[in-house]
């Protein structure tokens, strides 16, 4: 069996909103692939038909080689679950937590102890085994959560936004033991994230969901080269003396496609064409503008949501950036949203 | 997935359960306040007849004759000597209506101006109760008393008469006057109090009203809270789940039921005929007669919220209508169908014998087939309703 998780026009409606549509993936043996999309776009609802939580309204999948509807007994025995609400027990220790996880999945007193050590030593938390989960900071509980799924070793591992809402340096480890997981026990990962860099940086293969539709399937790599055949060039830009002149005169300039207001003084830009960069420093310096930090992007995966569905990922920018809706000015009406 | 398997996870959710409870210290106070407020409530609020400890009764005296004097001496020193009346001088029906009004008093005895001579005349003699129609409790209890002391007294005179005119002694005479009376003996020693009729129900409901608010409870708050779906997505069977957070509500529930049984014992004075083990075994078989209906509430109620609601809407009727408190067989009879349909009835109905008759397991048979029945009916329904709904 080669494939981990084969999906057959994968579909669930809740009454009349469709929040999987007819999902058609598969993912390698060994890989670990990114389900890539904004909130509500339907990534978790497809996890947990995955996982037998939820049953289909149409169509199937085979996880492991095993169909979710008619052999989800097998596939639970196959599968590891890190779901978006962390699955423990505040007034339980950490061993605890894993020991009844531990017997649930018919493990072996003894096999039991030593994955526990070995597992906790792995996160580091050792020091913290005999103590209520409830004491924990939420990186620590994530990283019991995690490897609360790791305990019977399944075949194929779920992670639903494993990194959402931890700390810089939390987020950091834990990316790192998903790598290493993928490597070391040869588990096939499939994680959800509305984060570009993770998809990024984490996985071999990104499907981007939009309202329950697969619109991309592909390399991080070949994603990115989409838009890449444009010739564009994201920079990343601090003028500390930031005016909303300025700002008009970027947009004016023919080679530039979109200017983003991240903040008070900070910039993305994305320009076409071998004059880009001369054209937006000396825009800049021309009004006299400081230019604190240049830092050229690459397009990320974020320009591809955009580029495919028309529409920024992170709801937030665009309630941002909407103060800044001045002068007319070119566009599809999708973009007007994120880009003016 | 063996039987064998099924019953160890089981446990294993069962043990996460309880180890929770055990380290909520609000949980586990209130654990223990339940039952003793219910027992509390129970034990004092109904009207026993020590409520009527020196009830304020006015006293009219009409009567100038010295038959009427007599009789109202009578009654003051009965009323004293039991403790149940504190006789208060008063002038007269309106001056007892207005007393009665002003919450001054618990009703009223007349001795009309007639009394005397009626009496001296061969007539029968008339003794007036008032009574306070807003508190009819009292009233009825009142009425009760004086009326038993009033004939107790009119007893008295007879004998009094009867041995004066055909010349015989006292218990001659009472056999005259009422030659039939009334002795009651149990089947078990001892008398039977309000006390020994309510504590087996009361531990039944307490028992059963634990599990059913509790299961809900522990099955929704962990599907909305997510951690259901850890117990979800292992490979175990779904009725480990069912029958873990079951065996966890159901030793939750049983320890208070403990709590009232010790209550009862120590407190109100009552004994337990029957066989305790038998007691503890009719309790869980209560339990297992309608955790269906909780797995089948929790299946179809959305969240936690919802489905404790559903369940309290549901457990008020039961509670009354089961026979907890008051006898079916004095309820009007459409209501009596209800009350037979209920398992709680049953329950109530072969804890009680057991408990206060000393019954044995073949003298409970009936209940015994009925609540199992009511039992795998219930949960036959629940069980693929349950493995349906969370997959939704
Ligand atoms: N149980 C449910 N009942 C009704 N609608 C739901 C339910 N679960 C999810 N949805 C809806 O389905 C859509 C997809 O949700 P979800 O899969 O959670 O998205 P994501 O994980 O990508 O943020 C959303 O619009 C959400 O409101
Ligand atoms: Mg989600």
């Amino acid at each position: 069996m080669e494939e981990a998780i084969v999906t057959q026009n994968l579909t669930k409606k809740f009454k009349d909103l469709v929040a999987v549509d007819h999902v058609n993936i598969d993912v390698k043996r060994g890989g670990i692939f990114g389900l890539l999309g904004p909130n509500g776009a339907g990534k978790t609802t497809l996890i947990r038909m995955l996982c037998t939580l939820l049953a289909p309204t149409e169509g199937t999948a085979k996880v492991a080689g095993y169909d979710i509807i008619k052999q989800d007994g097998k596939v639970r025995e196959h599968i590891g679950l890190v779901s978006e609400k962390m699955i423990m027990y505040d007034r339980l220790t950490a061993v605890e937590n894993l020991k009844l996880f531990g017997k649930l999945y018919n493990l072996p007193k003894d096999t039991l102890e030593k994955r526990t050590y070995k597992l906790l030593k792995l996160v580091h938390m050792e020091k913290w085994a005999k103590s209520q989960i409830g004491t924990y900071s939420t990186g620590m509980k994530q990283r019991i959560n995690i490897i609360r799924a790791l305990l019977s070793v399944p075949d194929v591992l779920f992670m639903d936004e494993p990194t959402l809402g931890l700390d810089p340096q939390s987020t950091t480890e834990i990316r790192e033991f998903i790598k290493r997981i993928n490597i070391e026990n040869e588990t096939s990962i499939i994680l959800t994230t509305h984060m570009m860099v993770e998809a990024d940086m984490l996985c071999d293969r990104v499907g981007i969901i939009d309202r329950g539709k697969i619109v991309a399937l592909d390399t991080p790599r070949s994603l990115k080269r989409i838009i890449g055949g444009e010739d564009v060039a994201s920079v990343d830009i601090e003028i500390p003396n930031l005016t909303n002149e300025m700002l008009e005169a970027l947009r004016d300039q023919p080679t530039i496609v979109s200017v983003v207001r991240e903040n008070e003084t900070h910039l993305l830009i994305r320009a076409k064409g071998e004059d880009a960069f001369d054209d937006i420093i000396d825009t800049i310096r021309s009004r006299n503008g400081r230019i604190a930090f240049v830092k050229s992007l690459e397009p990320s995966l974020e320009d591809v949501f955009l580029h495919i569905t028309g529409r920024e990922m992170r709801a937030e920018v665009s309630s941002k950036v909407k103060s800044f809706q001045g002068g007319g000015r070119h566009g599809p009406p999708a973009l007007s949203r994120r880009v003016r | 997935m063996g039987a064998g398997d099924t019953l160890r996870h089981s446990l294993w959710i069962a043990w996460k359960d309880l180890l929770d409870l055990w380290r909520n210290r609000m949980a586990m106070v209130m654990l223990i306040l339940m039952p003793l407020f219910m027992m509390v409530m129970v034990g004092y609020i109904f009207p026993t007849e020590s409520a009527l400890e020196n009830a304020d009764v006015g006293l009219a005296n009409e009567d100038d004759g010295p038959l009427g004097i007599a009789f109202a001496q009578n009654l003051t020193y009965v009323s004293e000597e039991s403790g149940l009346m504190s006789l208060k001088d008063s002038s007269g029906f309106d001056d007892i209506k207005q007393r009665i009004r002003d919450g001054e008093l618990a009703g009223g005895v007349i001795i009309p101006s007639n009394f005397s001579s009626n009496l001296e005349s061969g007539t029968q003699a008339v003794v007036e109760i008032v009574s306070d129609q807003s508190n009819p409790q009292i009233s009825l209890l009142l009425q009760g008393i004086l009326t038993e002391v009033i004939e107790q007294m009119g007893t008295w005179r007879a004998i009094a008469n009867v041995s004066v005119q055909l010349g015989v002694n006292s218990s001659e005479a009472l056999a005259i006057v009422k030659p039939y009376t009334v002795e009651t003996r149990g089947i078990v020693p001892g008398n039977p109090s309000y006390f020994d009729f309510v504590a087996p129900g009361i531990m039944a409901m307490t028992v059963m009203m634990s599990v059913m608010t509790g299961l809900p409870h522990a099955i929704s708050y962990e599907k909305e809270f997510g951690t259901l779906d850890g117990m979800m997505v292992a490979p175990i069977g779904r009725l480990s789940i069912i029958l873990g957070k079951t065996i966890a509500q159901t030793s939750r529930g049983l320890i208070q039921g403990l709590i009232v049984l010790g209550l009862a014992v120590a407190i109100f004075g009552v004994t337990i005929q029957g066989n305790l083990f038998l007691l503890l075994f009719l309790l869980i078989l209560g339990v297992f007669s309608f955790v269906g209906l909780g797995i089948l509430i929790t299946s179809v109620a959305r969240d936690e919220q919802t489905a404790t609601m559903a369940m309290m809407t549901l457990m008020f009727p039961m509670m009354f209508l089961s026979g907890v408190f008051f006898p079916i067989q004095q309820m009007p009879v459409f209501m009596q169908y209800i009350a037979w349909s209920l398992p709680l009835t049953y329950a109530t109905s072969a804890l009680r014998k057991v408990m206060i008759l000393g019954a044995d397991v073949q003298s409970i048979s009936t209940e015994l087939i009925i609540l199992i029945t009511f039992g795998i009916v219930l949960l036959a329904v629940a069980v693929p309703i349950f493995k349906k709904a969370m997959k939704k």
